[in-house]
């Protein structure tokens, strides 16, 4: 059994609504590093919920670690080994100053002083920050407290990450800092669920799976962007540099359409 | 605005800052029942006073910061010294100062005017010593460990802290808030400055209404980011930092209860001394 499985799972808010995710199948092995995109409203916030137990699928099941998520007394458990981070960084923070913060979860485990300590070190080392410690969140830029608020759920030491639209709210410069640090964690070997709606994000992950009104479209790797069309008719945008190749190629250019960064773009045009 | 993150702390490194919260507390507790209950004579307010120019200097604030506590209370305290003054009700001794239409005023009518102005002044000082020192964190689980007895009775001591520590979290998110709606709405025109009181708690409701629904909003993320950290109440749960009383705590409280003990040899002067006498 894969570590982390949705088994068919649908979800609606209210009964009788219309589905947020319906039939969803998929799995996860730790050391993953996935993204799940969407446009608003194709339930992939809701995935997150639903992997830590947040949310209780209606039917079907999701198990973490062969627990199901239905079973409450498993669910601090289930929420040792999965991490979300959520969109809005200052409404994640329980407390004023930064090390306290990254103490809450550590605490909850009921781990000893000297290990709290340690782990609020290492978390806060891992995302770059440990010189802000006894400084206080207010005033960092939105980049930097995301990376607080990401090295509030590594405290817990989970084996899956999940980043609920954790860049959505930052500017470029921000959401740079935010993917260095996750890509960082991915090569020490933890799972990575990203969940986005920029297509760039989303290419830094091994496995990109895409959705549409609570259903899985495509769930493969980078020869999605060949994919064009099916990416607009979900609803995504995509990365412009996608887009030129598109073109270049539609127009009958020897150029793949793989391409999402523009640094791929000005080499693959120096080489036509 | 943004300052209240921190609730008035004001970092330094000194003795009254590495005290133990609980001490700090206790203190400031002692303190208040001084103040109200048992200062009768100048004297006594001098020792008072004394109590505070300690903790300051001990706590390496600078004093106008302390000073400066009291300017939000001025206008209260004018205002009870002026009543006091004219309203003093006067016994057969008192000497008349003043006699003019209805008014008369009496010198033991500003001896207890100012008093009361000397107490309110020393109350205010004393617990802002307190947060001056002490960060939020530390005054929630200063409180929390003290109000542990009442875990017997039931009392809900971890929920009733942790309430309190996220509300002082989120006061500067919230001012911000405001400050963020009220200028939206300005840009659509609306008025906040003119027109009489009335009209103008009417011009915030527009302002409040938004602001309530993003704490909801806000609430429900917290809560769901709480559960997300392994959150689960008291249950189980530890302290990066864990309070010890050193040395220096009993120190600081024995101190103060000397002083205690110094004020109410000033008011009931147990023993008869002669010159005390002189001062009561």
């Amino acid at each position: 059994m894969a570590f982390v499985e949705f088994d068919k799972v649908n979800f609606s808010y209210r009964e009788g609504e219309k589905n947020a995710v319906s039939d969803l199948s998929f799995s996860l092995e730790k050391g993953d590093f996935v993204a799940l995109v969407g446009h608003n409203g194709s339930g992939k916030s809701t995935i997150a919920k639903l992997m830590n137990g947040l949310l209780v699928p209606t039917s079907g099941k999701v198990t973490v670690d062969g627990m199901s998520t239905e079973n409450e007394a498993s669910l601090f458990d289930i929420r040792k080994h999965i991490g979300v981070v959520f969109q809005n960084p200052d409404n994640q923070m329980v407390a004023t100053i930064i090390e306290d913060d990254i103490a809450f979860g550590p605490e909850n485990l009921g781990l000893p002083s000297e290990k709290i300590r340690e782990r609020v070190d290492w978390a806060l080392s891992s995302v770059g920050m440990l010189e802000y410690k006894k400084g206080t969140p207010f005033r960092l830029s939105g980049g930097q407290k995301q990376r607080i608020a990401i090295a509030g759920i590594l405290a817990i030491r989970p084996d899956v990450l999940v980043l609920d639209e954790s860049t959505a709210m930052l500017d470029p410069e921000g959401r740079r800092e935010v993917m260095k640090v996750v890509s960082e964690l991915n090569a020490l070997g933890m799972a990575v669920v990203m969940i986005t709606h920029f297509m760039e994000e989303a290419a830094l992950a091994k496995r990109i799976i895409v959705l549409n009104e609570g259903r899985i479209i495509f769930d493969g790797g980078r020869e999605i962007f060949a994919h064009a069309e099916e990416l607009n008719a979900a609803g995504i945008e995509l990365p412009v540099c996608t887009s030129v190749a598109a073109r270049l190629k539609k127009m009958g250019y020897d150029i793949s359409e793989q391409i999402v960064l523009p640094e791929e773009l000005a080499e693959a045009l120096c080489r036509l | 605005m943004k300052d209240i993150s921190l609730g008035q702390f004001y970092p330094a490194r000194s003795p009254m800052h590495r005290l133990d919260p609980r001490t700090k507390i206790l203190m400031t507790v002692v303190y208040i029942v001084m103040a109200i209950g048992f200062t009768s004579s100048f004297v006594s307010f001098g020792v008072l006073a004394l109590i505070v120019l300690l903790g300051v200097l001990f706590s390496r604030i600078p004093i106008g910061k302390v000073l400066k506590s009291v300017r939000a209370i001025i206008f209260l305290v004018v205002f009870s010294f002026i009543f006091t003054l004219f309203f003093y009700s006067a016994k057969e001794n008192d000497t008349l100062l003043v006699h003019w239409w209805k008014i008369n005023i009496y010198l033991e009518g500003i001896y207890t005017a100012t008093k009361l102005m000397l107490r309110l002044f020393l109350l205010v000082m004393g617990p802002t010593l307190l947060t001056l020192t002490t960060t939020p964190v530390d005054l929630t689980d200063g409180l929390e460990s003290l109000l542990k007895p009442l875990k017997l009775i039931k009392f809900p001591v971890h929920e009733l802290t942790i309430i309190m520590s996220i509300a002082l979290r989120f006061i500067p998110s919230l001012s911000e808030e405001t400050e963020k709606i009220i200028n939206a709405q300005k840009a659509r025109g609306a008025d906040f400055d003119s027109g009489n009181i009335f009209k103008k708690a009417k011009a915030l409701l527009p302002v409040l209404i938004p602001l309530f629904v993003s704490a909801f909003r806000r609430a429900d993320e917290l809560a769901d980011a709480m559960d997300s950290r392994c959150y689960r109440g008291a249950k189980g749960r530890t302290k990066m930092k864990v309070l010890k009383l050193r040395f220096a705590d009993f120190v600081a409280f024995f101190l103060l209860l000397a002083f205690f003990f110094v004020i109410l040899l000033l008011k009931y002067n147990w023993f008869g001394i002669a010159f005390i006498e002189a001062f009561i």
